[in-house]
């Protein structure tokens, strides 16, 4: 089943083409089929969903209900869903179910959205593949011999292979980004503190964000919308208020008021690959729309990768010092000491992913190494804030590639984690700079799908969507879909877009 | 031993008394169940966030407004990283190189008077752990985490504490000042106030300060004297035997009255403090400020101050009434209704103190309240009532709970015969049955007055004023 848009959903709900409990259960039956090929999805919800789907329907009747309300969703499975799994592709909370939700989950809940499904991921979000998983790799839809990038590679695999319109996911250093452009979705990336980090496991506090993928910007807003705001259980979470992103579901996105001013950062043009050559043909795009090009220098670019997996290690060494075996999670047997129980339940269940982030970040921070790493770290994490901000005084938004490549092959990158570090090249310097930033879809390059990212100024969620808008009118790039092979849903109720 | 010179500093945590823990909502009541006050926060579960009480930054700005501090406009919370299986997160919240109270200064009383100001390094603000407990399953250890995240306020002092008795007194201080302000409820008993000991020697003169120890965990005032005397005199002896201090972690043992090594502190110990990304910087504005120092009670040293200069009381007095806010406050009701501080001291200190002690009550629980002691010392000061009688009537409001202290002398017939005429022909009386002892006086016996004494206040049911009994008696034996 190839989803239509949000609204298109709720305007056939309110049609009484189908009902909510009918969409539900297509999408569960749809999600277990596909599954077997993509492995995108770690939880299959029957039950909530079910029971979310039919509340919805009575709510609906009585007219009590706003756009979102019925319209499936999956989340990554890094938001704590109570009474569900939340596993974090980790074979330590491989038992573990939350008591409470995310305020993530706890806003799309009252909003009327059903979840269906939890997403793959790479273990604590730490991989750009979704080859960390300790459920499996993730295929790509567009071609299943290849990753569908990571960490939110289940959330980005479901909404391109159709069996959800939308799909949260968290970005780290572009673990939405990166996967969106991977399947050829739209994905975005919001400033930091825009979005609730409570019930979101932790990778690194400072960085971590939530955020929406989706086929395009309308439904990106629409999600951020409902999900974005001011939660006085996340201290970090910003006061900024956003009236237009709050009635968003109302207004639509729209077209920018005005002829943006767009830049070009030198140091993202450098490798010329397939993508470059795409991201020029969007430039032309846009300029034909409007928007005039201006040239800008984000001179220390080159050095977001060091900084970023330092301090993101750092971070998560001491967020993922909770899992010890003792309270909750997967705890080894046989024990003689509680050293050894730390030592052997750790050992036994993270991944070697983990684990290499875990060590250097415990060494980054350690007694003698701390200036020379962690501190130069967030050093040079403020020269490339201040690289931005400089930027900014002239520009309105960034347009630059997502990734230097298409999707790789599965293995071709686990045995150099250097070269899989190096995919974030284009993604970790708004993630330093807590800059908001989204993933459009701008073209195929040997019949896999490229990404664009633009990236705006803190809390400038408005002009983002609304430069992507204006692309995607221009454009359907976003519109195009994998074949996956035998279509699951002869029979939907749903309407089928052809592709 | 008088070429030696010790060097004191003590790290106090002193619990603060806010309702609900730091950076959760959950209660901070003391004595519940194991783990009954311990949510999602407190155990630390994937994915939960610290928040910030305000009410816990506010107790530490009053503290560092109290000592004199400068408190610090920024300070920053950090994680100090430790595995253990009472601290849920793998890491405790702490202030490390920001902390939210700069230096000050704490003025400590000697019982001989002599005063000195005993410089505060730092204090700041962190969670508590929890408590392994290691006996109520055989063969296991349990975690109870109902303490996880009890604010705490670690306050340093420099090494400028030289004799145990004087650590000692900065440790009463201390309390004392953190009773006044209402910022911890003080009982050691609980563990609301922890102190560690940072002792070492050097010869005098010296620069540099000796290798020191550290006795960690001491909870009572007269356990921190016995445990830094005794650890001054283990370190002298090494000292003078040639050998050197280690650095080491010791406890105090008080059945033996000895220090005894716990685990070696090893220079190294890496705890890999950085700033803790899920919390901002707390920022403390101006007008904080000046609502907490609008607000500040009145602190122990100025009211023993004006105790003593105002009311005349003794030094000794006026610090022990005013080193509890509690029975400062009582103090000030009882003199209010009475004007007699010297005797409300005496009452308050005394026979006050020691019923509260003996069926362990607080003075907030007392069953005699302040305006009915007040009225009680009035009537001894207008001679209404005897001392013994005085008594009589504390007795029997203490009992009842409630009471009329004038409604229980007139029931008691406990009135002090201040009629003199009355008392004259008593008098009279008890000379003319007792000729023998009054000549006895009169031959310059003086120590038989006592017992003339003794028989009027005898014939008079002890109704009669000792004073004026005495007074009429001798001008009778003229």
């Amino acid at each position: 089943m190839i989803f239509p848009g949000i609204r298109d959903i709720a305007a056939a709900l309110d049609r009484g083409d189908y009902s909510v409990r009918e969409l539900t259960e297509q999408c569960l039956s749809d999600a277990r089929t596909a599954n077997e090929r993509l492995n995108c999805l770690i939880t299959i919800a029957d039950e909530r969903a079910l029971a979310q789907a039919d509340a919805i329907d009575r709510a609906r009747a009585r007219g009590d209900t706003g756009t979102l309300a019925g319209v499936p969703l999956v989340h990554k499975d890094i938001y704590c869903t109570e009474g569900l799994p939340t596993t974090c592709a980790s074979r330590m909370l491989a038992n573990f179910t939350a008591p409470y939700s995310a305020t993530v989950v706890e806003r799309l809940d009252a909003a009327g959205m059903v979840t269906f499904a939890k997403a793959n991921l790479d273990e604590f979000a730490m991989g750009s593949s979704n080859e960390n998983s300790h459920f499996g790799a993730v295929a790509n839809p567009w071609d299943t011999d290849r990753v569908p990038g990571g960490s939110s590679g289940g959330s980005a695999a479901s909404v391109a292979a159709g069996l959800t319109p939308v799909a949260t996911g968290t970005d780290t250093g572009g673990s939405i980004r990166q996967p969106a452009s991977f399947c050829g979705i739209s994905g975005i990336k919001p400033t930091y503190g825009r979005v609730s980090r409570y019930g979101m496991i932790a990778f690194a506090s400072s960085l971590d964000q939530g955020g929406v993928l989706a086929r395009d910007v309308e439904d990106l807003a629409l999600v951020l919308g409902a999900m974005a705001g001011y939660d006085e259980r996340d201290s970090t979470s910003s006061s900024h208020d956003d009236a237009w992103l709050e009635g968003v579901s109302h207004t639509g996105v729209g077209m920018p008021d005005r002829s943006l001013t767009i830049g070009l950062p030198l140091e993202y043009f450098e490798h010329h690959t397939g993508s470059v050559a795409l991201v020029d043909a969007a430039k032309a795009t846009l300029e034909a729309a409007g928007a005039r090009f201006v040239d800008v220098s984000l001179p220390n670019t080159a050095a977001a990768i060091p900084a970023y997996y330092i301090i993101a290690g750092a971070e998560a060494s001491t967020n993922l010092s909770r899992y010890d075996g003792v309270r909750f999670g997967y705890r080894c047997e046989n024990t003689d000491s509680i050293e050894e129980l730390y030592e052997r339940s750790r050992s036994e269940a993270f991944g070697a992913e983990v684990k290499r982030r875990i060590l250097t970040g415990t060494y980054a921070l350690s007694v003698g190494y701390y200036d020379a790493y962690y501190l130069k770290a967030q050093k040079i994490r403020r020269l490339i804030q201040n690289d931005f901000l400089r930027a900014f005084e002239s520009v309105d938004l960034l347009l630059t590639p997502t990734t230097p490549g298409v999707a790789f092959r599965r293995g071709e990158l686990t045995g150099d984690p250097v070269a899989m570090y190096q995919q974030d090249v284009y993604t970790t310097p708004a993630s330093l700079a807590g800059l908001p930033a989204m993933s459009l879809p701008c073209g195929m390059h040997e019949r896999l799908p490229v990404g664009m990212q633009l990236i705006g100024p803190h809390f400038a969620e408005r002009a983002l969507l609304q430069a992507g808008a204006l692309y995607q009118r221009e454009t359907d790039w976003h519109s195009l879909t994998p074949d996956i092979g035998e279509h699951p849903s002869a029979d939907s109720p749903v309407q089928k877009e052809e592709s | 031993m008088n070429d030696w010179e010790p060097a004191i500093g003590l790290e106090v945590h002193v619990q603060l008394a806010t309702h609900s823990k730091i950076f959760s909502g959950t209660s901070t009541a003391f004595g519940a169940a194991p783990n009954t006050q311990a949510n999602a926060v407190d155990l630390g579960l994937p994915g939960v966030l610290p928040v910030l009480n305000e009410a816990a930054v506010r107790m530490a700005v009053t503290f560092g407004l109290a000592i004199g501090a400068e408190v610090n406009r920024r300070s920053v919370f950090d994680r100090k990283n430790y595995f253990y299986p009472d601290l849920p997160k793998g890491y405790q919240i702490s202030q490390f190189e920001h902390p939210i109270v700069g230096p000050g200064h704490l003025r400590i009383t000697m019982e001989d008077g002599s005063a000195r100001d005993i410089g505060i390094t730092r204090a700041h603000l962190e969670e508590d752990a929890g408590k392994s407990v290691h006996d109520a399953i055989p063969g296991m250890t349990g975690v109870d985490l109902n303490r996880t995240g009890t604010p705490l306020l670690e306050v340093v002092s420099d090494p400028d504490l030289r004799t145990a008795e004087e650590a000692g007194a900065y440790f009463r201080t201390l309390h004392a000042l953190v009773k006044a302000l209402r910022i911890c409820d003080g009982d050691l008993s609980q563990g609301s106030m922890r102190c560690d000991a940072n002792v070492s020697v050097r010869k005098t003169g010296d620069e540099k300060l000796g290798e020191r120890t550290e006795i960690k965990n001491i909870n009572s005032f007269r356990f921190v004297e016995l445990a830094v005397r005794h650890e001054i005199g283990r370190q002298i002896d090494i000292l003078e035997a040639g050998g050197a201090i280690e650095r080491e972690t010791r406890q105090f043992d008080a059945d033996e009255g000895v220090t005894r090594p716990m685990r070696t502190k090893e220079y190294s110990e890496d705890y890999r403090y950085f700033p803790d990304p899920d919390l901002l910087p707390v920022e403390v504005t101006d007008e904080l400020i000046d609502s907490i120092r609008a607000s500040m009670p009145e602190l122990p040293e100025v009211r023993a101050g004006r105790y003593r200069d105002e009311l005349a009381l003794s030094a000794y007095d006026a610090g022990r009434l005013a080193a509890d806010p509690d029975v400062a406050d009582y103090f000030d009701a009882v003199y209010a209704v009475c004007g007699e501080a010297k005797l409300s001291a005496n009452w308050i200190l005394g026979e006050l103190a020691a019923s509260l002690n003996r069926d362990t009550l607080s003075i907030e629980d007392s069953p005699v309240p302040a305006s009915q002691l007040g009225l009680l010392i009035s009537r001894v000061a207008d001679d209404t009532l005897s001392n013994s009688a005085a008594s009589t009537v504390f007795a029997t409001l203490w009992s009842a709970g409630e009471g009329d202290v004038d409604e229980i002398i007139a029931a008691q017939g406990l009135r002090q015969m201040n009629d003199s005429s009355a008392l004259e022909q008593v008098v009279a009386e008890v000379l003319t049955n007792h000729p023998e002892q009054a000549a006895q006086f009169r031959d310059g016996k003086e120590k038989i007055l006592g017992f003339l004494v003794g028989q009027v206040m005898k014939a008079t049911q002890g109704k009669a004023n000792p004073r004026q009994v005495n007074e009429l008696l001798r001008e009778a034996l003229k």
